[in-house]
Order: structure tokens, then C-alpha cells, then sequence
């Protein structure tokens, strides 16, 4: 195990070195002087923009450019944001608890809808409920998603009033950040109202982000059902006289949790993608709508930075599910 | 048997047709495609009419208003522009995203995983770690940063999402080319002296192309998902175009006024996506036995 781990750490080197290359080089790429771009339209005399060239490493050949870029990164230093003026790391991990908040409500939705409507599906396989869920399913599955926001909005923001349109919180409540987490800390500051104002914000958000997840795990949670309840031990357990529920919920659904963890796992950068589009419908003060800004604004710095995070993020939860996966499925482990 | 004459054995076409057919959802799914497609080409004899055609006295008319010059079936949006007709036009463009994604992507990840798989050693190994660090960026991040730099509009939004789209492929035809390069089949050509390119793209590649079909179904209907993100987020085909993603991007501040012209460009959206996903269920059913779903 210990080996497999330190593989999967061993491939993870190139591939961050490659992401960050990536990253340095779409920087350059951009058409326009990083620097006349940072004077802004009030232009730059001669000599100051040689200093700034000089100041940023700009005047350096290329390669060199990059070992430093490099070695700033390996310190934590991922550059500052031209808008803000604030260091991009700082500036990313003030935002991230919005989007972790937010992908991890999505995936509680997804699993607790998902995996038993797909239990149920495959337990009574063919009949209306099987039928209609892998339908909905089918549906959830190609839903885009940005219209399903709108249309969300419309219903229950507009029409029906039920919940508010954007942000995380009324403007009404104001507390200290304690864990970034507002659904806690709405609780921790004991102001009447807050966690409610909190959570009716997180509902709709919830839903958009969770559908597609959803969909992928019902639909994968039957499939895996499926295969494990046609095996030999679970005919054993039955033969034994087991109750049909302890058969479906402790033998089979404990096997077939296996590939469903591993596609809730992989479900990362589909969330990613989805906060992208869900955080800029509803305003959610995250890191996807602050990647689609900054694109706007054309602050390079703070997407390049942020990049290199979300890549890094990314790699780390497949490193995790991974190593999970691999202990659980010894056969994993150990083929190269 | 080579696999020239495996890929023409009479009756393949009848043994897939007779498991496609069993699935209906797959068959829903053609029909409505086949319909789409049709709709599509034909679309200037199928729409009303002109679909940048501006009536200044119908702006924002609900669906089947009476207007001077016919009815408006599903209404009229901010410029007065009839929006079943944006819609049949627009269908054009979205069926033409997902052939070019998915073309562009699939010959290349073909190409490219055919060489990862066949000659492995260090260009395996090249190829496999550039493919980890597409797939460390989530795909619409590193789409929308690439039309960033390319420049906002379609052809662009086109090329990102099917270097984004790219890994797959290669994943899976490498994955392929691993479990067949050592069969026997490809000894006997390897012996009977065929070269590598040869042996690469006339002996082993009709035999991986199963996984390939039912990956390039998926990936239309993601690509077709892609581009109207980013035409939604403003960075795909640009106003007038009337793409569907682009046209809910102009109809957003009309939400709370005129349900329609949010409501049907996504409703096409759907339903294409849904066709072309029921139509990929019913190819994996046909196709890969490995991946039946019962």
C-alpha cells in the first residue's frame, strides 16, 4: 500500500510541474504587454516601464522566468491579483469555503436522493419506480444546468417568493467569520433568523449544482446493484433465511458502494465546472464566479494563480479517491 | 480472420440494429435526432421566418401572439425577433459544434492514443502525462480561459472545447491498442510483414472502435452543453447569433417578465442533449457488452 501511494505521489510531480507550465505560458500567450496592461489607460513613460520590466522579471529569457515563477509557487507565493492588489492565495482561500459549502451541500443532495432511488431501482428492477427514476435520471443527466437555474429562479424566487435570488446570506445579519462554513457560523453568532436566512440561500444553489451528480450516482448506484445482486453470496444470504432488507442493505449495497465512492470521487471536477456556472447565476461570493471575473477583467495574475489552485485541488482529491479506492480493491493496489 | 473482413461480416449491421432496437428510449432518441437533423438542414423552409427579422411593434410577445405579419407560436423576445424561427436556426449551429468537436477530438485522440498505446516506452509515457494535465483543470475552466486568450466566438469556443475533449479518447483507444496489440491476429500481420502505421490504423483499429462510438455520442451532447456555457457566460458565439446558449444569455434580464425567451432555448438544449444521450444508452447496449447496464 505504502508503495502504491508513493507511485501515485511520483506521477503527480510531472503532471503539477506541467500544470503550472500551462498556466505560465497562457500568460504569455494573451495578446498585450502584461505590463501597459497593468498601467491601464493612463499609458507609461519609457523609463518606468523598463524598471517594471526589470522589477517583474519580464526582461529575463523565458526559461528563467519560469524557475522563478516556479520556485514562488513551491513557496506559496502565487503571484497578486491586479484588481485587488492582494496576494492571489489569500484571495483564493477567503473564497473557497463558499464553493466547498456549496459542493458539499450538492453532494449530500446527490447521495441521499441518489443512492436510494438507484437501491430501489434495481431492487424492483423493470417496474414504474425503475422506469421513472433512470427517466428522470436520464433527463438530470442532460440537463444544462444554467437554464435549470433560471428556471428555478423563476419558479420559486419569482413566482412563488420562496427563496431569495443570490448571495449567501440577507444583508440584515452580520457576524464574524469563524469557519467560512455560513450554514456554522450563522449558528455560531445566535442571531435569530441568521441560519434560516443562510440556509434558504443555499437551497436553490443546492439543487443546480447537485442535479448532475445526482443523476450520475442513481444511475451508477442501479448498475452496481445490479451486478452485485446476481452473485453467488448473495444467493447464499438468502438461502440462509436473511430478511430481504438485510440482504439488500448490509450484503449487496455494502459491495456495490465500492464503484458508486469512486464515482462521487471523479464527480470533483464536474463540480468544479458546475460552480462555475451555478456561483456566477446565483452571485455566490466563491472561487468559480472569481475565476469567471477575473477572466472579465482580464486579471491574468489572479487566473493564472487560480488555475494552478483548482488544478491542485483537483489532483488532491483524485490522489485521495484514488488511495481509497485502492484500499478497499486490493487488485488496484498492485497492478502497475 | 483479419479484421478487414471482421468489420464487413454480413449481417454485423443486422445484429447491431436488433440490440439497438431493444432498447425504445435508443430509438425515442434517433428518431428525434434524425428529426433535428432534418429541422436543421432545412431550416429556412421550417421557420416561420427570418430569424434576425426585428418586429418593432412585437417586442416581448408571448407565445402565440398575432402579430402584422403571422403568428409568433412561441413568442417574440427583447427585439422583437420571432423566437421559433431563432430556435430552427439555431439548431444548425449546435448540431455543427458537436460534428466539428467531436471529429476534430476523436480523430486526434485516435491518432495520438494509437501511438501512446503502440509504441509505449517514453512516448507513452509523454503522451499519457501531457493527457493528466488537461484532465487536472476542470474542462469549462480551461475552456473558457482558452477562448480568453483566443478571443470570444465560436470557431474558438469550438477548438477549446475539443482540446478539452481530447484525453478521452486518447485514454480510451490507448486502453483499447494495450489489450489488442498482443493478440494473434496482429502477430499474424505483424508477421505477414504489414508496417506499423499499417498495423496500427488497418489491423487494431477497427477492433477498438466500439468504446469510441459510444464516447463520441457522449461527448456530442457534451459539447453541444459546453458551447452554450460558454455562450451563456458570453464567450461563445456573440449576439446575433442565434445559438441557444447565447440566446439565454440575452434573454436573463427578462426572466421575471417574459418566461418564454428563457424558457425554450433551454428546452432545446435538453431535448437535443436528451436525444443524442438516449440514442449513446442504446449504442453501449448494442455495441459493448462489457458495459450493458443489466
Amino acid at each position: 500500500m505504502f508503495g502504491f501511494i508513493l507511485r501515485r505521489l511520483g506521477l503527480l510531480i510531472p503532471t503539477f510541474i506541467g500544470v503550472s507550465l500551462v498556466a505560465f505560458f497562457f500568460i504569455r500567450l494573451l495578446p498585450g504587454d502584461p505590463v501597459l496592461l497593468l498601467a491601464g489607460e493612463r499609458g507609461i513613460s519609457p523609463e518606468r516601464y523598463a524598471e517594471l520590466m526589470h522589477r517583474f522579471g519580464f526582461d529575463l529569457p523565458l526559461w528563467k522566468q519560469f524557475i522563478y515563477y516556479f520556485g514562488d509557487l513551491m513557496h506559496g507565493d502565487f503571484g497578486t491579483s491586479i484588481s485587488t492588489k492582494k496576494p492571489i492565495f489569500t484571495e483564493f482561500f477567503t473564497l473557497f469555503p463558499a464553493t466547498l459549502e456549496l459542493s458539499i451541500c450538492a453532494v449530500i443532495f446527490a447521495v441521499v436522493l441518489g443512492v436510494p432511488a438507484g437501491v430501489i431501482a434495481a431492487v424492483k428492477r423493470n417496474s414504474w419506480f425503475d422506469h421513472t427514476a433512470m427517466a428522470t435520471a436520464l433527463v438530470g443527466y442532460s440537463m444544462p444546468i444554467f437554464w435549470w437555474a433560471l428556471l428555478l429562479i423563476i419558479v420559486f424566487s419569482g413566482t412563488l417568493g420562496w427563496t431569495p435570488v443570490s448571495g449567501r446570506i440577507s444583508l440584515m445579519f452580520f457576524f464574524p467569520k469563524v469557519t467560512g462554513f455560513m450554514l456554522i457560523d450563522s449558528l455560531l453568532s445566535g442571531k435569530a433568523g441568521a441560519f434560516q436566512s443562510a440556509a434558504s440561500h443555499l437551497i436553490l444553489p443546492t439543487i443546480v449544482l447537485g442535479t448532475i451528480p445526482l443523476a450520475v450516482i442513481a444511475r451508477q448506484t442501479r448498475s452496481a446493484m445490479l451486478e452485485v445482486l446476481g452473485e453467488d453470496y448473495i444467493r447464499t444470504a438468502r438461502a440462509k433465511g436473511l430478511s430481504p432488507f438485510r440482504v439488500v442493505a448490509v450484503h449487496a449495497l455494502r459491495n456495490a458502494l465500492i464503484p458508486v465512492i469512486t464515482t462521487i470521487g471523479l464527480q470533483i471536477g464536474v463540480l468544479m465546472a458546475g460552480a462555475i456556472l451555478t456561483e456566477t447565476i446565483f452571485s455566490w461570493p466563491g472561487v468559480g464566479k472569481w475565476m469567471v471575473d477575473s477572466i472579465f477583467r482580464r486579471d491574468y495574475p489572479a487566473v493564472q494563480g487560480g488555475l494552478v489552485l483548482i488544478a491542485l485541488i483537483v489532483m488532491g482529491v483524485n490522489l485521495v479517491v484514488d488511495m481509497l479506492y485502492g484500499l478497499v480493491n486490493p487488485k488496484i493496489r498492485h497492478q502497475r | 480472420m483479419t479484421a478487414v473482413s471482421a468489420s464487413v461480416r454480413p449481417g454485423r449491421l443486422k445484429e447491431f440494429w436488433r440490440y439497438f432496437s431493444e432498447n425504445h428510449g435508443a430509438v425515442a432518441g434517433l428518431v428525434l435526432f434524425a428529426a433535428l437533423v432534418v429541422v436543421a438542414i432545412a431550416a429556412p423552409i421550417f421557420a416561420p421566418f427570418d430569424p434576425d427579422q426585428q418586429f418593432r411593434d412585437a417586442l416581448l410577445m408571448p407565445p402565440l401572439t398575432h402579430g402584422s405579419e403571422g403568428i409568433f407560436l412561441l413568442g417574440t423576445d427583447a427585439l422583437g425577433r420571432d423566437i421559433l424561427s431563432r430556435l430552427i436556426f439555431g439548431s444548425r449551429f449546435s448540431l455543427f459544434i458537436g460534428v466539428v468537436v467531436v471529429s476534430v477530438s476523436l480523430i486526434g485522440g485516435v491518432v495520438i492514443g494509437m501511438f501512446a498505446g503502440f509504441f509505449r516506452g517514453w512516448v507513452d509515457t509523454t503522451i499519457m502525462r501531457v493527457m493528466d494535465i488537461i484532465l487536472a483543470f476542470p474542462s469549462l475552466l480551461l475552456a473558457l480561459t482558452l477562448v480568453a486568450i483566443l478571443g470570444p466566438g465560436l470557431t474558438n469556443a469550438m477548438i477549446a472545447i475539443a482540446i478539452v475533449a481530447q484525453p478521452h479518447y486518447v485514454r480510451l483507444t490507448r486502453a483499447a491498442v494495450l489489450t489488442e496489440r498482443n493478440r494473434d491476429y496482429v502477430t499474424a500481420a505483424r508477421v505477414s510483414g504489414a508496417g506499423p502505421l499499417w498495423l496500427m490504423f488497418v489491423t487494431i483499429l477497427p477492433n477498438c472502435m466500439a468504446p469510441l462510438i459510444v464516447q463520441a455520442a457522449l461527448s456530442f451532447s457534451g459539447a453541444i452543453l459546453d458551447a452554450a456555457a460558454l455562450g451563456f457566460l458570453g464567450m461563445g458565439a456573440q449576439p446575433p447569433t442565434p445559438e441557444w446558449g447565447t440566446m439565454l444569455a440575452e434573454a436573463r434580464e427578462f426572466i421575471t417578465r417574459a418566461w418564454w425567451v428563457v424558457t425554450f432555448p433551454g428546452l432545446a438544449i435538453l431535448i437535443t442533449v436528451l436525444a443524442i444521450n438516449l440514442m449513446g444508452d442504446g449504442l453501449r447496449d448494442a455495441l459493448d457488452p462489457k458495459l450493458k447496464r443489466s
